[in-house]
């Protein structure tokens, strides 16, 4: 949250238009855009799932990462990548040797990663702001590799769901049924979660890390609510968290307050809206006898 | 006949308790194997060591003629259907009874493989044999157990497999649909020479084509052999440990639990 002044802009009164004059609102606008897809579509296979707390352990991971990398000096998005990539990776392994369930598994990983981030804390000297920089992050000052590395993410999950729509929702509806009809349920499921750990971290820095899992349930939750359908379930997760990216973003340019916070606000709203709206819970109307 | 399944020396265990002890079955190609035995024998698991569900701790098992390894699991599953004992699935979830089905073939058609017309129809046949077609756009999470039973066993038909494991397909069903459900599975195995592996706790749902039947109990296999031999009063008794009446009907097996001459009727007592 630099003291980016546009509060200045409001004040002279020029139009509304004029944010868009600025690079780094269109940078804004597309890490919204791409952010809300990548996040909403794999909100929906966190829920379906059944793993909210995978974007909690990956946010943490992904700041273990950070904290690394300062200590070392290497590029701390870098750092979260990869540290992010691997304890994505270790879940499944660890769920399916260990015999426990993927969210054990991810409270394993969780306890681990949490554990390096306060050592890496420990380690470092002088103050810790730009660790901790890194849990709130701002829509505003997303980076141009940021935006390249976010369009490569969101067409890679976009390309991989087209392809393997059918296994993906085999593995989303159960993972045993899956398996038993022969499909490479264990790949897709890693896969799946290795995605999620790439979203978390390349959205940190706009979203914020503690936000993001925020975003990642409420939206999906939202469209869980008013959809049986699988295609529609995706589409409008995805285009809830558009709206509530963007509307975090522009609220967040007019009065200075964080645009993560702004971001989960709206996104809960729409989940509240759609949870009061809910059709499931009048379903006798929907699907009666016929 | 070929051995289809080959079984040796199988054990499987849940942490410290043991779920098959050294067990060693063979099956061939075109048999009705019906397992019975008491709650915890250890029918289930022996199904899913079949497709590689669950994890053994030693002993080998063969399907096809090949040795179940990680890298032609998948190979095989595909040619084996498998309708689980119960599946829990999300009220809200997302998904249709016909998508439900229709994972039965994601198996078979492969990663990238094309979703075609023949497939639907295999589907849409799954689903009319089983007597569902009406609830095919239904959220499958809106279906009774009864209902979610039969979109288990239309997935299994869908993907045409070799072999076929019903994990007790009648329960959870009423006395109709039980014997609907009977009458297909003994359809279905006459016309398409499936290998069957079906396992009930209602004897009486043993069809007359069942070739072999196989007793377990605490994760071992008591006995096995023809139906006619292996359904009978003293075995059954010792079997479930309590008394079982066998009377014969117009020459069809009645099957009773408890003591059949206390006088009184109920408490106890019904047909199995
Ligand atoms: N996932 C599991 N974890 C621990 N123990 C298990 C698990 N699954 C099965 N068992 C144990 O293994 C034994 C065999 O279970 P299995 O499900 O094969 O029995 P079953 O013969 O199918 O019984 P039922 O007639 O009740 O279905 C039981 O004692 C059970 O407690
Ligand atoms: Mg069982």
């Amino acid at each position: 949250m630099q003291g980016i002044s546009i509060l200045g802009i409001q004040a002279e009164g020029t139009a509304m238009f004029e944010i868009f004059t600025y690079e780094f609102v269109w940078r804004a606008m597309a890490a919204s855009i791409l952010g809300g897809i990548t996040c909403g579509i794999i909100g929906v296979w966190v829920i379906l799932l059944n793993i909210p707390f995978v974007g909690i352990a990956m946010s943490h991971s992904a700041f273990a990462g950070a904290v690394f990398g300062l200590l070392i000096g290497v590029n701390p998005l870098v750092c979260s990548l990869i540290f992010c990539s691997i304890a994505a990776l270790a879940i499944g392994p660890v769920a399916d040797r260990g015999g426990v369930s993927v969210n054990i598994s991810i409270g394993i990983i969780f306890s681990f990663v949490l554990g390096l981030a306060f050592l890496g804390i420990g380690l470092m000297k002088g103050p810790r702001t730009e660790a901790l920089n890194f849990l709130w992050g701002s829509i505003l000052t997303v980076s141009y590799n940021q935006i390249v590395l976010l369009c490569i993410i969101t067409l890679l999950i976009l390309i991989l769901l087209i392809l393997f729509y059918r296994e993906i929702m085999a593995v989303l509806f159960n993972r045993d049924i899956a398996k038993a009809s022969g499909i490479p349920e264990h790949i897709i499921l890693y896969v799946l979660l290795f995605l999620c750990g790439i979203t978390v971290t390349l959205n940190i820095n706009s979203i914020g890390g503690l936000l993001i899992f925020s975003l990642i349930t409420s939206a999906p939750l939202a469209a869980y609510q008013i959809t049986y359908d699988l295609k529609t379930m995706y589409f409008l997760s995805a285009l809830f968290a558009v709206i509530s990216c963007l509307s975090g973003l522009f609220v967040s340019i007019f009065i200075n307050v964080p645009s993560g916070a702004l971001i989960i606000l709206v996104s809960s709203m729409i989940f509240a809206i759609c949870f009061v709206l809910s059709p499931k819970k009048k379903r006798t109307k929907a699907y009666g006898p016929s | 006949m070929s051995k289809l399944i080959s079984i040796k020396n199988v054990s499987v265990s849940f942490r410290d308790h043991i779920a098959l002890h050294n067990i060693s079955i063979d099956i061939r190609k075109g048999a009705f194997v019906s397992v019975i035995g008491p709650n915890g024998a250890g029918k289930t698991t022996l199904l899913t060591v079949i497709n590689g569900l669950g994890r053994i701790l030693s002993g080998t098992v063969e399907v096809f003629g090949r040795k179940a390894r990680p890298l032609n699991i998948n190979k095989i599953r595909k040619r084996i259907g498998y309708v689980p004992q119960q599946m829990a699935v999300d009220p809200r979830s997302p998904v249709s009874v016909k998508e439900a089905v229709s994972i039965g073939r994601f198996g078979i058609i492969g990663l990238l493989g094309k979703w075609t017309d023949s497939d639907e129809q295999k589907v849409e046949n799954a689903l009319d044999k089983v007597g569902i077609s009406r609830l095919s756009e239904k959220p499958v999470g809106h279906l009774s157990g009864g209902e979610h039973q039969k979109v288990s066993i239309a997935r299994a038909l869908a993907q045409e497999p070799e072999i076929i494991l019903f994990d007790e397909p009648t329960s959870n069903l009423d006395p109709k649909a039980q014997n609907d459900i009977i009458k297909l599975i003994e359809r279905i195995y006459s016309e398409k020479k499936y290998t069957i592996i079906f396992v009930t706790h209602i004897l009486s749902h043993i069809p007359h084509s069942c070739t072999d039947v196989v007793l377990m109990k605490k994760g071992r296999i008591v006995k096995s052999g023809n139906a006619d031999d292996m359904l009978e009063q003293k075995i059954l008794s010792e079997l479930y440990d309590f008394p079982m009446q066998v009377s014969i009907v117009h020459g069809k097996k009645h099957f009773h639990a408890g003591h059949f001459h206390t006088g009184h009727s109920g408490r106890g007592d019904g047909n199995v």
